[in-house]
């Protein structure tokens, strides 16, 4: 779980930051694009990672989800939390409207499959996002989806230290934060795209 | 009743060694032919079926609790004494020895207690290995602090609770047997009986409490390490299930009770709050470095807060009493000293039952003295404990104290090998009477029971399977086991069938109120007779109107309650009958009628022996036997806090 | 809440209490109890119910408890869907009524987990945390072989720690507290108490990956890092105990696969 997750919350970060040239205009993004399509070993590559991990994450997730509701046997008739963190309490939730999310921005923009005013953009990433965000619903889920991530990420990226036990009482507190702020850092840097598109900013 | 102590011969200092030497052994490959039964799971139990186990014997232990982890040693704040002189403050066996028997007041076993001072090092090392987290100082050497008024540092500890850790040591050697397999473990089971085949102990009928099944062990030894009775004055510092009735049914088979009489009483407790109240809390005697003691001069002050109270109008009794001593006296003095302002009605605290049962301990001088953080660093523990009990805030009012039971000093008659007078039944920790006299120090108890688990019974109880053929134990098919489950199953359909009006813990209450009473912390002849009286005719009641809900077959807390409350019953009545007839004072047993103002007031001449009672039936008074205790190497002494 | 003229306040209260045979399903029971003083422990609030039930000729309900003054660990009561109840760092024994409201409903449950299997009423049988100590939670030491105590030298510090987490008192609110019915806040502080002592090292793996096989065969579940052990352990006992075992267990897995066999593996020459 851990291991996947770290993977997968490093390629979020990457996969932002490289997003992000969005705002440098259309020739820098672009020819990332290019770059990235030029290299097949580093791309298939990476999505080969990606594509295990996804599926290592997934089938932990599941284990780890049903496991625990069989530990718990139904729980006290009475529920009191203390100190669980709602991003905890809805990791699995969280996790599965990812999961939804990433099915749908695959097919979005990878496949093109559901390309959203069925438009071929050739090499073209600057005009493909701008015209898929364009779409109203599509940038509001995006944007929801990574508020999602944004959750998912912030107890995710703590609990990372705790499984590798890298964490004591004294760090925690800053651990979290700096969680918090990798978690923010990565959702506000994808929901600037979409944001910029509707808000006009982005043409 | 023949009662043979085996003390070895020669000089104190070379008896143990001698004797361990002399003793049988018994051939590796022939112990696993031996079963060893072990009932309870305390320091003395948990050590000696560890041990047992780890020598090749085939061991079952059984305990009430649900994990023997949990058994009352658990509770001990304070420490463990061991003559190591590691602050070379000159302390040494023999210093330890000669504490101990003093504290005793001159009531204790000599050999016995050398012994004790002898193995106390060796249980340190056993303990430091297994992983006990002893406190240290920075060097990573281990610490010490002084205890009960010792003149050197020899106290190891853990926090406050060494109780607890030394248990949990004991509890994981104990555990690694189990895993192995050397030991089967029986929780959530009551010893309710002793099985006796040819005069020797076979073996025991218990009780899962579970279930309800009511099933027969046998074995070829049976060691009884169950505690104390300090439960018998229904108030105590004790865990809620301590009980006699291990030992009393042993005593009930032919077993000698020793001392009944010897309770200690502990001065600084939380006060009984109300008529609910289930148990009492012990806080550490150290408060008493920098708290004053003291109660309104005036009765009429008492119902006031302690604010309203101006200094002139205080009494500082044990300062004004005990002046070379004053708050520090000991602690039998300084809870008589208690009882007796409270008897004035002088005493503090809520009505309870129409008196305040209470004295005021104030720190009020000490943070003057010392500022709050420093009373905080010292006590901060202690005074939260106390706010959490009470919902008083002792940096800003006194704290409420009384004294209460906590530690019985009397138990199963033991010789020196720990053997009671049934061949075959050993007795350690608390369920013996061996070590500790009229009164017990600080910081021994953990140590006399580890002594006894770890380093006396398993030479000691080696020696006598030496003389039992290995494989000769009896079936628990035997008639002597079939009759003995009778007993038990028929005293069980006794109790559920009365069905009468009153609960068990009524009984208890009424016992305890007795107990207290007239065998509390001071005790008269009149008293003690009709406590004997009282408790002969609340007995009849319990056996006409008692009320025991639940079933047979599951667990049933109103069960197992109403089967300890009646041994507490009979042995009540032994203690009040061994308290008359020691017709002396002497460490927890204060008879007013013997006592210097104030002072115990000891009779060597007519009382230096152990007092040994042998059932006769029920119904009847049991017989006081004697074994007289002799000194080789020690000038007997009176005591003097004045 | 004591008053000085020697009254005392007390509370009427509702109680929903489980009620249940073992092996059987189990329900809530509903009980009034008239005059409960603030002082009381919420354990002798309990004994009034059952001494009421007496009277009224029903059974008692069972309940663990031993020594009431928050060591042995034997007391395990859900309060309100707190294990303990609502006051942090206590045990059941140590609660007392004046925490509660005058008419309030109180809920009493048992421990919920299913490695702690209902016994009857509010007892669970808590005998998995015995297995887990029993496959590795001690040091192997044969009685009469230690050597002198000062011999090995612990430093303060390490001393400490080890005995933050040795004040575990084996209750089982972390598991009852823990969504996921996790063990590891009790297994990680039986394993520090043990791995960070010199004493210790020589059986720090092997007593690592067998209390944590054992715990997992007893069927705890997983942490997820929700805290709430923590929060309700009357201990106090941290987090931190978990972040070391996750480390101490990882270490010991890496070491067992790099592990020399000291045999030639088949077909080799």
């Amino acid at each position: 779980m851990a291991l996947s997750g770290l993977v997968l919350a490093g390629f979020v970060l990457g996969h932002m930051s490289g997003n992000l040239l969005m705002f440098k205009g259309p020739e820098a993004i672009n020819a990332y694009a290019a770059w990235l399509h030029a290299n097949k070993g580093l791309l298939w590559g990476a999505r080969i990672v990606l594509v295990v991990s996804t599926l290592a994450h997934l089938w932990t997730g599941i284990q780890l989800t049903l496991e625990n509701r069989a530990s718990r046997d139904g729980g006290p008739a009475v529920d009191a939390t203390r100190r669980a963190t709602l991003s905890s309490r809805t990791m699995p939730y969280s996790g599965v409207v990812i999961l939804a999310f990433a099915v749908f921005h695959l097919l979005h923009y990878t496949f093109r499959t559901v390309a959203l005013g069925g438009v071929e953009f050739g090499d073209n990433v600057h005009g493909m996002l701008i015209a898929g965000f364009s779409s109203k619903p599509v940038a509001v889920f995006y944007i929801v989806s990574m508020i999602l991530l944004c959750l998912h990420l912030s107890h995710g990226v703590s609990s990372v230290f705790q499984t590798l036990g890298l964490r004591n009482e004294r760090w925690r507190a800053r651990l979290d934060c700096l969680a918090q702020l990798y978690a923010w850092v990565v959702a506000l840097g994808f929901i600037s795209i979409p944001l910029a598109v509707l808000l006009g900013l982005l043409k | 009743m023949k009662l043979d102590s085996k003390i070895p011969a020669g000089p104190l200092a070379d008896k143990w060694n001698n004797h361990k030497a002399k003793l049988r052994l018994v051939n590796p490959a022939n112990r696993r032919k031996y079963h060893i039964i072990v009932v309870g799971s305390g320091l003395a139990g948990s050590a000696a079926a560890a041990s047992f186990a780890e020598m090749g014997y085939e061991v079952s232990c059984f305990c009430y609790q649900d994990s023997p982890r949990r058994a009352h040693s658990i509770a001990a704040q304070g420490g463990i004494n061991a003559a190591k002189n590691y602050q070379n403050d000159g302390d040494s066996v023999r210093r330890l020895f000669q504490d101990t028997i003093k504290g005793g007041d001159y009531r204790a076993r000599e050999a016995n207690v050398y012994r004790l001072a002898q193995v106390s090092a060796n249980i340190i090392d056993q303990c430091v290995a297994q992983g006990v987290p002893f406190a240290r100082e920075y060097g990573g050497l281990l610490a010490n602090r002084s205890f009960g008024g010792a003149q050197v540092s020899r106290t190891f500890y853990a926090r406050g609770q060494t109780g607890q850790q030394l248990l949990i040591g004991a509890y994981s050697a104990l555990s690694r047997q189990i895993g192995l397999g050397t030991v089967k473990m029986y929780t959530r089971h009551e010893m309710l009986d002793l099985v006796l085949v040819d005069g020797k102990a076979k073996g025991i009928v218990t009780r899962d409490l579970v279930t309800g099944a009511v099933e027969s062990w046998s074995a070829d030894v049976v060691v009884v390490c169950t505690g104390g009775y300090g439960n018998v004055f229904y108030l105590s510092t004790n865990a809620q299930g301590c009980n006699v009735t291990a030992t009393f049914r042993a005593h009930r088979r032919g077993a000698g009770f020793a001392n009944p009489c010897y309770t200690q009483i502990h001065p600084t407790c939380i006060p009984v709050h109300g008529e609910d109240q289930s148990k009492l809390t012990l806080m550490s005697e150290s408060l008493r470095n920098d708290g004053r003691v003291w109660v309104p001069k005036d009765k009429a002050d008492c119902g006031k807060p302690a604010a309203e109270i101006p200094e002139d109008a205080r009494d500082y009794y044990l300062e004004r009493k005990y002046p070379s001593y004053g708050n520090l006296a000991p602690r039998d003095i300084a809870s008589r000293a208690a009882k007796e302002v409270c008897d004035e009605g002088r005493g503090v605290g809520q009505l309870v039952d129409g008196k305040r049962l209470g004295v005021y301990l104030d720190f009020s001088a000490a943070i003057k003295r010392l500022g709050e953080a420093e009373v905080r660093a010292r006590y901060g523990n202690l005074f939260d404990m106390y706010e959490n009990i009470t919902g008083e805030n002792a940096y800003k009012q006194p704290m409420r104290i009384f004294p209460a039971v906590h530690y019985t000093m009397g138990g199963l008659w033991v010789d020196y090998n720990l053997q009671s007078n049934i061949p075959g039944l050993f007795v350690g920790g608390e369920a013996n009477f061996s070590d500790h006299g009229a009164n017990r120090l600080g910081a021994s108890a953990l140590m006399q029971g580890l002594a006894d688990g770890y380093f006396v019974l398993p030479y000691t109880v080696t020696d006598y399977l030496a003389g039992e053929k290995p494989g000769s134990r009896p079936s628990v098919d035997a008639p002597e086991f079939k009759a003995v489950a009778k007993d038990v199953n028929d005293r069980v359909a006794k109790l559920l069938s009365i069905n009468g009006t009153k609960s068990p813990r009524h009984y208890h209450k009424a016992l305890g109120k007795i107990t207290w009473e007239k065998c509390g912390m001071a005790r008269d002849k009149a008293g003690l007779e009709g406590a004997i009286r009282d408790l002969q005719a609340l007995r009849e009641d319990f056996w006409k109107n008692v009320k025991v809900v639940g079933s047979g077959d599951a667990l049933a807390p109103e069960l197992e309650r109403a089967g300890r409350v009646a041994d507490f019953l009979d042995f009540g009545i032994m203690m009040c009958l061994d308290a008359l007839k020691r017709e002396e004072s002497c460490g927890g047993h204060f008879r007013t009628e013997h006592q210097d103002a104030g002072e115990a007031k000891r009779d060597d001449a007519q009382f230096a022996h152990a007092a040994v009672w042998e059932w006769t039936g029920d119904g009847q008074l049991p017989i006081r036997h004697v074994e007289p205790l002799v000194y080789e190497e020690t000038q007997l002494s009176t005591r003097s806090y004045k | 809440m004591v008053q000085e003229n020697g009254k005392e306040q007390t509370l009427a209260l509702k109680l929903r209490v489980w009620r249940q045979r073992r092996g059987q399903p189990g329900a809530f029971e509903e009980h009034a109890l008239a005059a409960v003083p603030t002082s009381a422990s919420f354990l002798e609030m309990m004994d009034m119910l059952n001494e009421q039930l007496i009277k009224e000729g029903k059974d008692t309900f069972a309940f663990d408890h031993d020594c009431r003054e928050g060591i042995c660990g034997m007391c395990s009561m859900t309060i309100n869907g707190m294990p303990h109840g609502p006051i942090p760092g206590v045990t059941t024994c140590q609660l007392h009524m004046r925490n509660f409201r005058d008419g309030e409903t109180i809920t009493v449950e048992p421990w919920r987990a299913r490695a702690f299997p209902v016994l009857k009423d509010l007892a669970v049988d808590r005998s998995a945390f015995d297995k887990v100590i029993q496959s590795g939670g001690f040091i192997t030491v044969r009685t009469g072989s230690a050597p002198e105590a000062n011999n090995i030298p612990v430093p303060k510090p390490i001393a400490d720690e080890a005995m933050d987490a040795a004040e575990c008192i084996g209750c089982g609110a972390c598991v009852a507290s823990c969504k996921n019915g996790s063990a590891m806040l009790f297994v990680g502080a039986k394993i520090n108490h043990l791995n960070i002592l010199p004493q210790g090292q020589a059986e720090r793996d092997r007593r690592t990956l067998a209390m944590v096989k054992t715990m997992d065969e007893a069927g705890f579940g997983n942490c997820t890092n929700y805290g709430e052990c923590q929060a309700h352990c009357p201990k106090s006992i941290t987090l931190d105990v978990i972040a070391k075992l996750n480390r101490d267990y990882l270490r010991a897995r890496v070491k067992e696969f790099f592990s020399s066999t000291g045999k030639p593996s088949k077909g080799g020459d």
